[in-house]
């Protein structure tokens, strides 16, 4: 079972280290990762593994959302059935 | 395999356009709860409700986290009322309640079938069940009423459009303190849908099987969006891009339709795509008909436009979902629409332009106040008039207006939250009377003789 972890916001330094740590911690596998900087915008995206998740899928986006706001970035963490719904026949 | 555009066009979607799941419905055949007396049914169809929808919020909400997607609406729609109390429909009331109190139990946001199908004739349960509609929606909170009076197969049954008339207005007068928002509650139908996800108009047909997850998306928002970035296309390029939009946020309703019947231990009904609007900036399908060049909704060139939309919308979901049901096109309720209350009070909008749009698109005159001195009758003329279109054109109609007590034109009235507010609209004062007292049925049109 995959996720995308999208982390949108203004660049900063350690923003990568921040979130695979604390993705790491809660058995999530990073499987794939890009980003892009727009000016100052930053955005980067996450192909991740969530089988070996250690809460329910829901919860652990909550708590993604939480770390963006100590961060001071928008994290999203969504099961990756909804992008290719909407983006593949 | 999705690129990094496609994953941030999603979440633009999502967070910047309003693109949310409007509805997942539980639809309930109450037809097992049928006993020997009105008290019994009544537990029997609390405990139905109870049961079978008691994780629907839990589930809808799980779900809106783990896909990252908002689901607005958890509502449950069942077996017309009026069916399930016809052994003793001077008791209908009761039953009413009992849904009312499971929709609150269970923390839902409405529930939808109070409701009657006359569009045939009015059987003499039917009629005292009718008569209850008033009491009901003053005594309650959630639940909602439908009627449907007429259709293309059958022809409209005057003697029940005179009656409902009637019904609006009492409606009106018991929810006088709330500015008649009792009638925000009630829908008057010709060729009502048995799958229709969406309040207030939402019950569950008897042709239906016992549980069944329904899912209506919505996203005006999206829809303006992607035609600002073509502003120069000419119109089939627009019709190609809604249709287009349409198709991926289709697609989402469908991923949590199936993924929600699962849950739900419920079959999967349908995903009914139509643009909802809500009260609030970028969230309006007036603003998408303006995106497409009119410099005001209700200008010419709007019911053109409209067409045009509730088409593309149309064919764009029916290529996204498996099973496409529900209403599917464009709605235009005049109070909940932040570019149509606009149109409205600046004079731009009226009820007999509103009346040639419901033609094109997928529902009726909907949540439009009128002055709270219009007679019954009047009420009646106008919900034959739309019931007439519907006819005739094999689509649904339907008739939500609410003749706000005390109140005239120059005024506005406030419903708050999603159902919003509306300047009141002047209708037609010439008198209608001698026609809708004529009553009988008029009779089905002859394209409905296929057969």
């Amino acid at each position: 079972m995959r996720a995308v972890v999208t982390v949108t916001g203004k660049d900063k330094k350690g923003i990568i280290a921040k979130v695979s740590s604390f993705l790491a911690e809660r058995g999530v596998n990073v499987e794939d990762i890009s980003q892009t900087l727009l000016q100052e915008y930053f955005a980067m995206i996450m192909l991740v593994d969530i089988s070996d998740i250690k809460t329910e899928l829901s919860v652990l986006a909550k708590e993604c959302e939480k770390l963006g706001e100590e961060i001071g970035m928008s994290i999203r963490l969504q099961h990756e059935a909804i992008f290719n719904a909407m983006h593949n026949i | 395999m999705f690129n990094q555009f496609d994953v941030l066009e999603t979440i633009d979607m999502i967070e910047r356009e309003h693109l949310d799941i409007r509805t997942i419905t539980m639809g309930i055949s109450l037809l097992p709860c049928i006993a020997g007396s009105a008290e019994k049914t009544a537990k029997n169809v609390y405990d139905t409700v109870c049961k079978k929808a008691e994780n629907i919020v839990e589930v809808a909400d799980r779900l809106a986290g783990e896909y990252g997607i908002p689901i607005v609406n958890k509502r449950v729609s069942v077996t017309p009322v009026s069916l399930i109390c016809a052994p003793f429909p001077e008791k209908a009331v009761l039953i009413g309640r009992a849904l009312d109190r499971a929709a609150n139990e269970l923390g839902i946001d409405f529930l939808g079938g109070y409701s009657a199908l006359v569009h045939k004739g009015t059987a003499d349960y039917e009629k005292i069940f009718l008569d209850s509609i008033p009491e009901l929606l003053a005594s309650t909170t959630r639940v909602c009423s439908s009627v449907n009076i007429g259709s293309s197969k059958s022809g409209i049954n005057m003697d029940a459009v005179k009656q409902m008339g009637e019904i609006v207005k009492r409606t009106a007068e018991l929810t006088a303190a709330q500015d008649g928002l009792g009638c925000a509650k009630l829908v008057v139908f010709a060729n009502a849908v048995e799958d229709n996800p969406f309040m207030a108009g939402a019950f569950h047909g008897v042709g239906e099987s016992g549980t069944v997850i329904n899912v209506g998306v919505s996203g005006p928002g999206v829809v303006k969006h992607a035609l600002e970035n073509i502003p120069d296309a000419n119109l089939n390029e627009a019709a190609e891009m809604i249709k287009r939009t349409a198709f991926k946020i289709t697609r989402a309703g469908q991923l949590i339709a199936k993924e929600a019947a699962k849950r739900l231990n419920a079959e999967f009904g349908i995903v009914d795509l139509s643009l909802a609007p809500t009260p609030v900036m970028g969230d309006s399908v007036a603003h998408i008909l303006e995106e497409l060049g009119l410099e005001c909704v209700g200008g010419h060139g709007t019911t053109a436009a409209l067409a045009m939309l509730n088409d593309a919308v149309k064919k764009g979901g029916v290529m996204a979902s498996s099973h496409v049901g529900g209403l599917s096109g464009a709605f235009i309720p005049v109070s909940e629409d932040i570019g149509m209350i606009h149109a409205a009070g600046k004079g731009l909008l009226n009820i007999d332009k509103l009346e040639a749009m419901t033609a094109v698109c997928s529902v009726g005159l909907d949540m439009i106040a009128i002055p709270g001195k219009t007679p019954a009758t009047t009420i009646s003329a106008i919900i034959a008039d739309e019931a007439a279109i519907g006819m005739i054109n094999n689509k649904t109609t339907a008739v939500r207006v609410i003749p706000v007590p005390g109140k005239d034109v120059g005024d506005s009235v406030e419903f708050g939250g999603l159902l919003g507010r509306a300047p009141i609209m002047p209708v037609n004062t010439t008198d209608s009377s001698r026609f809708i007292l004529r009553g009988g049925r008029i009779p089905a049109p002859i394209h409905s003789n296929k057969n």
